[in-house]
């Protein structure tokens, strides 16, 4: 069986299954309206079945895909439960080496000044003063062991450990009531959140990995870390948040990538 | 064994007066000439459901790629979507289509009293006995108006084997939102290999349901136009 060389099933089963029944339909249906109709809509589910090649392409197919995924975003975040806490892990089961993931290699891991460094606060918040490393660090910090979960589908489970990033919110008085909360990175990185996760009890402003300040390859100097939210959610060296009600997007939303983006 | 099977709203031979001996397994014969096999509902909910797995198992395969936990990929050109965002993309919009379509044709069917009637009965004794008689050749299916046991098995096998698929990935996308789910697969890691080999069940269940439309070609004639 020829199908066996490209996978253990394929379409081309289904090919067989089109043909025999045009031949069929040649056969048995009279009228030539009728089979006229009848081979258009058998050609067109073998299109289907051929799969990604000519459909994908098209503008208005990609337009419409895009418009499924901001109605799956209202409806995940009508799913959303925001005092619904991810599993916690003992350290025990923490995956060594946690795994580097970027839009980019680990040799161009950007390293960033962390003394020079500011963090910008800006948009819907009453303080938009900059915010220096030390600020931070003497905020209170939490820490979790928790499941990271990557859009492409592996998993690990690391530690991380920093401020709670809704005591972060209040402190800067930002408009709770607001939309979103957007991240603009030093790696060029840009990614936004909804308002409820942003103000979820494990949603930390991380400062440490593994109870070691935070490495470059990890996001230093910080990162936020939400263990509700897929890898690509979590910006890495944030170097400015904003609080918004207009849709900021992401550097992967914007290609396609959900924009929620949550388990 | 035949006759307690066919449907109550069809005519049996014996009411058209008809031989006995031409009442097994030639169509026709069974009721008017013209009487619906598979009502439109179904028809419609089988080939959108054909729609929405072919949907589906081509775009899963390209984010099993990004990913893969076994030594294989499965080929660029079988998948769906261009790439991880674009099967994401397909993928999730799939499973709508398959949700809502599946919830629809399993509402209908146990109103309408469809399952009852052609699903069951469903003893061991008459899986077995369609068994032995499809391995020695014997097993007629050349009545679509007739589910032999090995066809009830198969195609039950198939709407459990899709609500798994369904859960499965209820729990990797709402993994957090959804625990119990998630436990009962075995965590997230679990449910990612409980759906991937509900699909490859699925797949050789479409493999054996093809194989046997091309060996009875004319139950594809009674799924497209019912008769």
């Amino acid at each position: 069986m020829k199908i066996t060389k490209h996978s253990p099933v394929g379409h081309v089963d289904g090919g067989a299954a089109v043909k025999e029944a045009l031949k069929l339909l040649s056969r048995r249906v009279e009228q030539p309206s009728r089979r006229a109709f009848l081979e258009r809509s058998l050609t067109l589910g073998g299109l289907a079945m051929l799969g990604g090649c000519s459909i994908t392409d098209d503008a208005s197919v990609e337009a419409a895909l895009m418009k499924v995924s901001r109605f799956n975003d209202r409806v995940q975040g009508w799913l959303f439960d925001p005092t619904r806490l991810a599993a916690t892990n003992p350290e025990s089961m923490i995956t060594r080496p946690f795994p580097f993931n970027a839009y980019y290699g680990e040799s161009e891991v950007r390293e960033v000044d962390g003394d020079a460094w500011r963090l910008e606060v800006t948009g819907l918040v009453a303080d938009k003063r900059n915010w220096t490393l030390a600020d931070l660090r003497s905020m209170p910090q939490h820490d979790q062991v928790t499941r990271h979960i990557c859009v492409e589908g592996w998993s690990a489970i690391g530690k991380w450990g920093g401020v709670p990033f809704s005591h972060f919110l209040q402190r800067v008085g930002a408009d709770l009531g607001a939309k979103y909360v957007g991240f603009k990175c030093a790696d060029d990185y840009y990614t936004s959140i909804d308002m409820a996760t942003a103000l979820h009890p494990q949603t930390v402003l991380a400062l440490t990995y593994d109870g070691q300040m935070l490495p470059p390859k990890y996001g230093y100097p910080v990162k936020l870390r939400m263990p509700t939210k897929l890898g690509y959610k979590n910006p890495k060296h944030i170097r400015a948040i904003f609080v918004t009600n207009t849709y900021p997007g992401g550097y992967w939303e914007d290609q396609g990538y959900n924009w929620f983006g949550g388990s | 064994m035949s006759h307690s099977n066919i449907p109550a709203s069809g005519l049996t031979a014996e009411a058209i007066n008809l031989p006995h001996s031409m009442t097994t397994s030639t169509i026709p014969m069974n009721a008017p000439i013209g009487a619906t096999i598979h009502p439109a509902w179904m028809r419609t909910s089988h080939w959108l459901n054909a729609l929405a797995v072919v949907l589906m198992v081509t775009s899963g395969w390209r984010i099993y790629n990004a990913a893969p936990f076994f030594e294989f990929r499965f080929p660029g050109e079988i998948t769906l979507g261009g790439w991880l965002g674009g099967a994401l993309q397909w993928h999730f919009a799939g499973m709508w289509l398959l949700v809502l379509n599946g919830l629809i044709y399993l509402a209908l069917n146990v109103s309408s009293g469809r399952l009852a009637r052609k699903f069951f009965p469903l003893t061991f004794a008459v899986v077995w006995h369609d068994l032995r008689d499809a391995l020695h050749g014997r097993l007629s299916h050349a009545n679509p108006r007739h589910y032999n046991g090995l066809q009830r098995l198969a195609y039950l096998f198939a709407i459990a084997d899709l609500a798994l698929l369904v859960l499965s990935g209820l729990a990797l996308w709402k993994s957090v939102q959804i625990p119990f789910l998630r436990e009962a697969l075995g965590g997230y890691e679990g449910a990612r290999r409980v759906h991937f080999f509900a699909m490859a069940a699925l797949m050789a269940f479409v493999a054996g349901h093809l194989v046997m439309v091309a060996l009875v070609p004319r139950t594809l004639l009674v799924m497209i136009r019912g008769r």
